[in-house]
């Protein structure tokens, strides 16, 4: 296992390239005493037969014990199982309604995957509400399949939302770092005013605030703050604190 | 019916359980071996070497969340929106205490609502099914000394009981 970890370990926090290979030998299983560990390969890694190949260019990030990724920037959305995003509803089609997630593909979010939801009682889910769901189905070869309850038939704040506020769409690794557990942007926004935020993992952002301007206030420095170094986030932040008291 | 010299009988007669009493043990494992030959023969089977299934060792993930432990997406502050706010505590306490879990964290347990409200949703539970299921003479006699703040309201009428003819 030291073999593996340390053909990774040389290049974590280095640029990597699509095309480059991790590869080692695995000793033969015919000896029951060895306990391998498995390697998580998260995105951007792609196994291939025994070998690990990078798929995306972007820096490899390590997290322990076992699980390795490449961090990379993107705007365009592939749907992953498991993740939680915000949809338009586009059409209903007798028991099922099409979502746009902004995948390649519209996703189906059936009815009866609505908390409380029976033959008889229907959500109230109308062409173009927003919608917070997860995926259960989201693979090359299949059509993506969103839910708005979990496992134990909850909806633990899925389904439809928003009444009012402003929906925009931001890249992904805005989103990320947006929904990392210490995220600096939202500890320096949430001192401003108060407002509601709903983070889709597709790059849709949905806000709101108590009037027009504060939500586009809030939108604007979402966007700007993309490109920003944290200082220069924290000094507009800042001014606009400063500016709206 | 023509008689041949010996009757003979099919296989499948032969073969049955009432003519296999009066045979010997050999002769009986005999014909329960061609049987289980002749079935096995029907069988079909790959001529294939023993295949074993390859243990991966490499797992592939899909999604950034587990990669980078990302937090719910839905989020209020200062106290835009209650009901969020609640989620966010508990989504994100839950997520917590899978990472904790080995630590045996027997802290006060997480509730949907609060010890207050359960304790006065109780009173008037037990308030109500007592009304139900008191008699229907009783039941005014119960509900008025309920609404009777003081508690001023002494037992008057005795219960009413079948007095029996003195005769």
């Amino acid at each position: 296992m030291d073999t593996i970890h340390a053909c990774f370990k040389e290049k974590i926090g280095e640029v990597l390239l699509p095309g480059d290979v991790f590869s080692f030998s695995f000793p033969e299983s015919g000896d029951g005493t060895i306990k391998t560990e498995k390697i998580i390969c998260g995105p951007g890694l792609r196994r291939n037969g025994e070998e690990v190949k990078v798929c995306k260019s972007g820096i490899l990030r390590h997290k322990q014990p076992n699980m390795y990724w490449i961090d990379s920037q993107q705007r365009r959305y592939v749907p992953a199982k498991g993740e939680s995003v915000i949809g338009i509803v586009t059409t209903k089609a007798g028991d099922v309604f099409k979502v746009d997630v902004g995948g390649s593909e519209q996703a189906s979010l059936s009815y009866l995957a609505f908390e409380g939801a029976t033959k008889r009682n229907r959500p109230n889910v109308q062409v173009g509400d927003l919608v917070y769901g997860q995926f259960t189905i989201a693979n090359k070869d299949m059509e993506p399949e969103l839910v708005c309850i979990d496992s134990c038939g909850r909806a633990n704040g899925m389904g439809v939302f928003g009444a009012d506020g402003l929906l925009f769409k931001v890249s992904l690794g805005l989103v990320r770092r947006l929904l990392a557990p210490q995220s600096e942007i939202v500890k320096d926004l949430e001192k401003i005013f108060p407002f509601e935020l709903v983070v889709g993992m597709n790059g849709r952002v949905w806000v709101k605030a108590k009037t027009v301007q504060q939500t586009l206030i809030v939108t604007n420095l979402l966007e700007t703050c993309e490109n920003m170094t944290s200082q220069q986030r924290q000094t507009l932040f800042k001014k606009v604190a400063a500016g709206f008291f | 019916m023509a008689k041949d010299g010996v009757a003979k009988l099919s296989k499948n007669v032969l073969r049955m359980k009432f003519m296999q009493r009066g045979l010997d043990a050999d002769v009986k494992k005999q014909l329960d071996e061609e049987e289980k030959r002749i079935i096995s023969d029907e069988h079909w089977f790959l001529d294939l070497p023993e295949l074993k299934a390859k243990e991966n060792h490499i797992i592939e993930e899909r999604s950034y969340v587990p990669c980078e432990d990302l937090v719910y997406g839905r989020m209020s502050f200062k106290g835009f929106n209650p009901e969020v706010e609640k989620l966010m505590l508990l989504m994100n306490t839950h997520k917590e205490e899978e990472d904790e879990d080995e630590d045996g964290n027997f802290g006060k347990m997480e509730t949907d609502i609060t010890d207050e409200e359960m304790a006065r949703r109780y009173e008037s539970l037990v308030e109500s099914m007592r009304n139900k299921f008191a008699k229907k003479r009783n039941r005014s006699a119960v509900t008025k000394s309920e609404e009777d703040v003081n508690c001023n309201v002494v037992d008057n009428q005795p219960k009413k009981a079948f007095l029996k003819p003195q005769d």
